[in-house]
Formats: C-alpha cells, sequence, structure tokens
C-alpha cells in the first residue's frame, strides 16, 4: 500500500504542469477512479475542506489521503512524494544550468500542456455540478450558481468569506434525517 | 538565526494564501525580495518562471530552491514544512470534525452548497487557463488540442498522464 501510495503522488507531482491547483484532476482519477480508495463523493468532500482552508491545496489532499490510508507515516510518504521529486529538480536546474527555461522547446512544452489541462479542470467542475445535482434539482441549483457567481466574480467577494457563510448556514440547520434545503 | 527567517518568511504566505500555492506567491515575493532580501525582483522573477515551466505545486519548488540558497538543504526543509505543514494539520482536524457530523442534515446541506461554489472556483481556473492559452499559444493550437484532449479523455478514454505527455510533446514541437 506504501508504494503504490508513493507511485500515485509521485505521478500526480511529476504530470502535474500548472501548479498544485492543475493536478487536482490527476489525483481522482487516481485515487477514485483507478485505485477506489475513496468515492467520487467523498473525494469532492475532500476537496472542498481543502478549499475552504488557507494554503496550498494539492499537498494538503496528499497528505489527508495518506493519512486515511496509512495514518502519519502515510502523510510523510504522500508528501514526500509529491513535494521532492520536482523539489529537487527545481533546485538541480537552477543551480546547474539557468538558461533552461529560455529554450523554445521547453517554452513550446509547458505551453502544449495547458489546454490538456484546461479540459481535465473542466470535467471536474462539471462533475460537481452532476454530484449538486443529485441532492438537488435544477430548478434550486442554476439560480444558486449563478447568485454564486456573480457574488464570487462580479462583486469580488473573498471566497473564504461566501464558505465561511455557508458553514454557518449549514451548522444552523435544525437537526433531523432531511435536509432542509432540497 | 535564518531558519527562523525562512520558516516565517513560508509560513505566512502559506496561511494567508486563499486557493492554493499559486495564490501564495505574491506573498512570498513580499517575505523573500521585500522582507528578507535574499533575491532581487529580477532573480524571484527568474526562479518563477522556471517553476512555472516545471511540473509539481509551485510553491513547495519555490520553497525548496529558496530555502536551499538562504540556508542549505536544512533550509529547503524549512521552508517546505513551514508552506506545507500547518494547513495540511488544520485539514486533517476539521476534516474529522465533519466527518462525524455525516449523514446528519446539516453536512448535507453544507456539501450541497459548497458544491457549486467549489465548480466556481474551478471553472475560474479554467477561464485563466483558456486566456492565458490563447495568448500564449494562439487561437489554433489552443482549440486544436482542447478538442484534441476531450476526445482522448472523455471519449477514448486513455490514462489522463498519456495525454499529458501528448500535449507537452505537441507542445515541444509545434509551438515555440
Amino acid at each position: 500500500m506504501h508504494f503504490k501510495l508513493f507511485m500515485v503522488f509521485f505521478r500526480v507531482g511529476i504530470l502535474g504542469f500548472g501548479g498544485g491547483p492543475a493536478s487536482i484532476p490527476l489525483v481522482k482519477v487516481e485515487v477514485v477512479d483507478k485505485y477506489r480508495w475513496m468515492t467520487n463523493e467523498d473525494f469532492q468532500d475532500v476537496l472542498a475542506i481543502a478549499n475552504v482552508l488557507p494554503g496550498p491545496i494539492i499537498t494538503k489532499i496528499a497528505g489527508y489521503i495518506g493519512y486515511q490510508l496509512k495514518g502519519w507515516p502515510g502523510i510523510i510518504n504522500a508528501l514526500v512524494a509529491i513535494i521532492l521529486p520536482t523539489a529537487i529538480l527545481m533546485t538541480v536546474l537552477l543551480t546547474l544550468f539557468s538558461e533552461f527555461k529560455d529554450l523554445a522547446w521547453v517554452q513550446g512544452m509547458s505551453a502544449g500542456v495547458v489546454p490538456v489541462v484546461l479540459v481535465m479542470l473542466a470535467v471536474l467542475t462539471a462533475e460537481f455540478m452532476q454530484t449538486a445535482k443529485k441532492a438537488a434539482t435544477w430548478k434550486f441549483l442554476i439560480p444558486f450558481t449563478l447568485g454564486m457567481m456573480i457574488i464570487l466574480e462580479v462583486l469580488n467577494i473573498h471566497p473564504a468569506i461566501v464558505i465561511g457563510i455557508i458553514i454557518v448556514f449549514s451548522l444552523l440547520q435544525k437537526s433531523g434525517k432531511k435536509a432542509g434545503v432540497s | 538565526m535564518i531558519y527562523l527567517e525562512i520558516f516565517l518568511a513560508f509560513l505566512i504566505p502559506g496561511i494567508l494564501g486563499y486557493g492554493g500555492g499559486p495564490s501564495s506567491i505574491p506573498l512570498v515575493e513580499r517575505e523573500v525580495v521585500g522582507t528578507y532580501e535574499w533575491m532581487t525582483t529580477a532573480e524571484f522573477a527568474e526562479v518563477l518562471a522556471l517553476g512555472n515551466a516545471l511540473p509539481g505545486p509551485i510553491l513547495t519548488k519555490m520553497g525548496a530552491y529558496i530555502g536551499y540558497e538562504a540556508g542549505g538543504v536544512f533550509g529547503s526543509i524549512v521552508a517546505i514544512s513551514a508552506s506545507v505543514l500547518p494547513s495540511l494539520l488544520l485539514m486533517i482536524f476539521l476534516a474529522g470534525v465533519l466527518y462525524k457530523m455525516k449523514g446528519t442534515n446539516k453536512f448535507t446541506t453544507l456539501t450541497l452548497l459548497i458544491r457549486p461554489v467549489i465548480a466556481i472556483l474551478l471553472g475560474v481556473i479554467v477561464v485563466d487557463f483558456l486566456f492565458s492559452s490563447l495568448e500564449v499559444s494562439g487561437t489554433f493550437h489552443t482549440v486544436f488540442l482542447i478538442i484534441l484532449s476531450f476526445i482522448l479523455l472523455q471519449v477514448v478514454k486513455i490514462h489522463p498522464a498519456l495525454v499529458i505527455v501528448i500535449g507537452l510533446v505537441y507542445g515541444a514541437v509545434f509551438i515555440r
């Protein structure tokens, strides 16, 4: 298990072009689709919690999944796997040849991967809406999402505040089996 | 006490950055260039440019190199730990609390309302990537690669790692 865990986050690290958030779809493919360590709903919950908190997201997700599978050693394993290879690569490249990044084909590579990552992120975005659709009707979901879009992107309210309000609102719900909103 | 300085220089961006590692980068610059003067703005821009060209989380890559420059291998470890561990420990604690609520209607309401918000935050990255790609690679390459990778990922369903490699090779050969 430790070996698999290491390989999953090693792959995510060395294939994740465009920073941590861009590698989230890779984690989903490995952890949900390939190894079935968690359901898609569970993964989305983990991603939601990671988004609520400040700080780098992909290391939070890696560390948390490592913790779920193998406790504290799992955290260290997952973190080392996702951080160390590219950290060493970065330090070595910069110390040895700093002109590396000016090479045309290197720039071409990083440009060519952006549309690929874009599609993967778009698919992940669509999956979030599909899961939300399971718990609510479009009649609620479409106006709610549009409203949130205006609050976040037009009024530029900080996501931490929006999510904070949602958390407080949810915790103030009356206890019971049936969800009040759906 | 250089290690304490490295620790603080990466702890603060790690705690204040919201929306993942990339959003912490300007905060790192303020500490590294402004407060501690370990490098100039131009040097920082160099390091960031290479960091963006390489795979993997950006904040830890920056931490590894800047920590190494300022305090050797141990400086590197201090910088990475300071940027990653506080939010991770908080995450494990919070997830523990939330999972105890699982199945209650509070939890159902929370996840229902939060999913569209996360979808929007992810959607924003998608739009950012679209505009950056249109600018860097041009309309033809961008549209072609989007259609190609959509077909490979969603219709043919080959492993994303392969599609990424295809994107890298395509970029190295055709976009320069």
